[in-house]
């Protein structure tokens, strides 16, 4: 399509190669049933979370209020984080710090080793996702066990999420059931959902009562008070955190809350934006181990603060809004590409809009570079953000950084331009900005524009599925001058 | 301005896809500017609002065609435009793009007097159209950034359901992109077609024999997808639906 970029610009190969997200995604879209399956849990998702804010009012000022509570606490990061440290302390939780996903697994592998835990049961962590937890911790000898059922599904399959709150959505009924027959001794094929409910339950209580420790993920971090917030529905985030001695909680840098107070409008937006929901099931507020006299609860807490690259984003004034995230999801529910390729094509741990922002921040505009313009820029997801980050507008400025780096919080910029990209846009510009130019030029697309084969790039591409553009005969230039109307040069 | 607050002339931006490939569409849009008392100007200077280059990460080249924009249109008059997504890059991106730039205050200035045309229509003229046209059942489709950006949702229904022989029907997927994302359609041509091909048969099941929208961009997509796989349904801007709508042709 020759008008809106210039020739040679945006043929598949390139620096559209790094994550492969293409061939992925060729692969995701020629799957019926993946694509059945997304398409389907992401209508749901949406119809859900409509009915939630279906008073326009209130959800304009409840997301305004959220986006607040966490523009505030990233404003005041740094303190916050030492507040956060010395209240946790005061409540008998050790935090510990770790710059990289290297330094975080071996933090918790120290902490399980000291205690000599060989069996952990894991609360849901995208975090720990993040760090590959669970295979540094099998290296060593240490089974950790995922709790959440979601989550038991795809260890149990040997998959990663794709999706941050739904981590099996990807599969339906028909294949969970054959992997519950085939992975779960004693188990026969059913597709009734409570019974493979039950038999994850039962398979489950056992590494509940044997766990050496829990490991969990963290929604929230108050630094006023020192409390851990953790949502979830299935109640195995709160027995992951209770019932072993030892509880490990891990979590980002950028998820602490300034007050007690915050949590309130988060702890509103985040289950409504995600699944629909009020409120979760169940909503955990962590402020220390078992006291003495107390009966239950874990012996010790401690907390691994990952910063894998936040500081860095934290540096930058604008992107620093992709630290906002209560990784709601609501963004990939919402997106039309994440619908159709699902979680998996996106290669890293986080997928949809938020991962096309964060993980080319995280891993590096070189290593990731492709995922910014895996984007229409239809701005769905920004709409339905709770907490306001504009991901468009951030998604255009990470491929502003891949060919003109301005910023240091941003890694690996700079490559994401060829010699032809150069020239196509050179041309272009030169095309636009010069209106004698741009008159002539358009003259002479309208005599002759439709005589370009399709095998052009870009046309090509274009013709794949599309017929040619036709270009008029004359343009509105032309016919506006004819039809007389007046051309102010003031 | 007049007394009333009706502007007695507007500047016309036809931008670039009208310009090449639907001429007829920014013809429609001027003359129905025109038939409500309005003088238009077409500056012959115009050229293209810079998205392209804006949206792939090359903003000094846009503000470099942006900035003949600034200087083709500087008059007070509103600045009309026949696309939410044009529309869009010069309302809600200009500012952002000019920021430190000598030109700031102007592209501010600019920004504030570009509407995209049926909200012009509807909330600036409410306009009051007659229909001289046969029976026909159409569908709507915006742009994303038509309804995002610019904000533009009821405005086009509006001016569709004051035609006494028009049926609007709404299409359950109205609001999902059609796949088109400029540069997307050809760096993601696999996603695009899979999204267009969606596009298409959410139109088709609304039983509307047209989908009428306000940007070319998606219109392109659009048709040239059902064209290619032989599906009848067929589009128009929206500018050119009216029009023919009150000329009964």
């Amino acid at each position: 399509m020759a008008v809106d970029a210039p020739a040679g610009f945006g043929a598949p190969t390139g620096f559209g190669a790094p994550t492969g997200f293409g061939a992925k995604a060729h692969v995701a879209l020629n799957d019926p049933k993946l694509r059945a399956n997304f398409r389907r849990a992401m209508d749901g998702l949406m119809d859900k979370r409509a009915a939630q804010f279906s008073d326009a009012g209130e959800w304009k000022a409840l997301r305004a209020r959220g986006a607040a509570v966490r523009a505030r606490a990233l404003a005041h990061l740094p303190q916050l984080l030492e507040q956060l440290e010395a209240r946790l302390t005061a409540n008998g939780i050790t935090v510990h710090w770790a710059e990289t996903t290297g330094e975080a697994n071996a933090i918790v592998l120290g902490i399980l080793q000291q205690a000599g835990a060989t069996r952990v049961i894991k609360g849901k962590s995208m975090v720990t996702e993040e760090m590959h937890l669970n295979a540094h911790l099998e290296a060593n000898g240490i089974t950790a066990v995922e709790s959440d059922l979601g989550e038991y599904i795809i260890q149990l399959a040997g998959q990663a999420p794709s999706h941050i709150v739904m981590p099996c959505i990807h599969m339906n009924k028909a294949e969970i059931a054959e992997l519950f027959a085939a992975k779960i001794p004693g188990q026969t094929y059913t597709e009734n959902v409570d019974e493979l409910t039950a038999a994850a339950r039962k398979a489950l209580r056992g590494r509940f009562a044997e766990a050496d420790a829990g490991i969990s993920g963290v929604n929230f971090a108050v630094a006023e008070t020192g409390t851990l917030v953790l949502i979830e529905n299935e109640g195995n985030g709160r027995l992951s955190t209770t019932l072993p001695p030892l509880h490990i909680a891990v979590t980002g840098i950028e998820k602490v809350l300034e007050k007690l107070e915050d949590v309130a409008p988060l702890l509103s937006l985040l289950p409504r934006s995600a699944t629909g929901q009020v409120i979760t099931t169940y909503v955990n507020m962590i402020s220390g181990p078992r006291k003495p006299g107390e009966k239950d609860g874990p012996k010790a807490v401690h907390l691994v603060l990952l910063d894998n690259g936040r500081s860095r984003v934290y540096g930058d004034v604008e992107l620093a809004d992709t630290l906002r995230c209560i990784r709601c999801a609501a963004c990939m529910n919402h997106c039309p590409v994440y619908t159709r390729v699902g979680g998996h094509t996106y290669s890293f741990t986080y997928p949809g809009p938020i991962g096309k922002i964060l993980t080319p921040q995280l891993e590096g505009l070189d290593c990731a570079g492709d995922q910014p313009h895996a984007s229409t820029l239809c701005g769905a997801c920004a709409e339905v953000c709770p907490v306001q980050i504009p991901i468009p507008d951030l998604l255009a400025r990470l491929r502003t950084e891949a060919v003109t780096p301005s910023s240091i919080a941003v890694k690996g910029g700079g490559g994401g331009v060829s010699l032809a990209d150069s020239l196509g846009w050179g041309g272009w510009t030169a095309l636009y900005s010069r209106p004698l130019v741009y008159r002539l030029s358009t003259r002479l697309l309208g005599v002759f524009g439709n005589l370009m084969p399709a095998w052009l790039p870009m046309l090509r591409q274009w013709t794949s599925v599309r017929t040619k553009p036709k270009f008029a005969a004359k343009s509105l230039h032309q016919l506006a001058r004819e039809r007389g109307f007046s051309d102010d040069q003031r | 301005m007049s007394a009333t607050g009706r502007p007695h002339t507007v500047y016309f931006f036809g931008t670039c896809l009208v310009d090449l490939f639907y001429p007829e569409a920014g013809l429609a849009g001027m003359e129905l500017l025109q038939r409500e008392g309005v003088t238009v100007v077409f500056p012959q200077n115009q050229t293209c609002c810079g998205q392209p280059a804006r949206n792939n990460g090359h903003p000094d080249e846009a503000r470099a065609v942006a900035r003949i924009q600034l200087d083709a249109f500087p008059g007070d008059w509103p600045i009309v435009v026949p696309s939410g997504s044009c529309a869009g890059m010069m309302k809600t991106h200009y500012p952002h793009l000019f920021e430190n730039d000598p030109d700031h205050a102007r592209a501010v200035a600019f920004s504030a007097r570009v509407f995209e045309l049926t909200q012009f229509l509807v909330d600036v003229l409410k306009v009051q159209l007659t229909d001289r046209g046969k029976p026909v059942t159409v569908t709507w489709h915006p742009s994303c950034h038509s309804q995002r950006e610019m904000g533009v949702v009821e405005q086009p229904k509006a001016l569709l359901r004051q035609l006494a022989n028009v049926t609007l029907v709404e299409n359950p997927r109205e609001t999902e992109c059609c796949g088109f994302g400029g540069t997307f359609s050809v760096k993601q041509p696999e996603i695009s077609a899979a999204m267009v091909a969606d596009k298409v048969e959410s139109i088709q099941r609304t039983g509307a024999t047209q989908v009428v929208s306000g940007d070319c961009g998606c219109l392109m997509n659009i048709t040239g997808a059902a064209e290619k796989s032989r599906n009848l349904v067929t589009g128009q801007h929206i500018a050119a639906f009216l029009m023919e709508r009150c000329h009964g042709r």
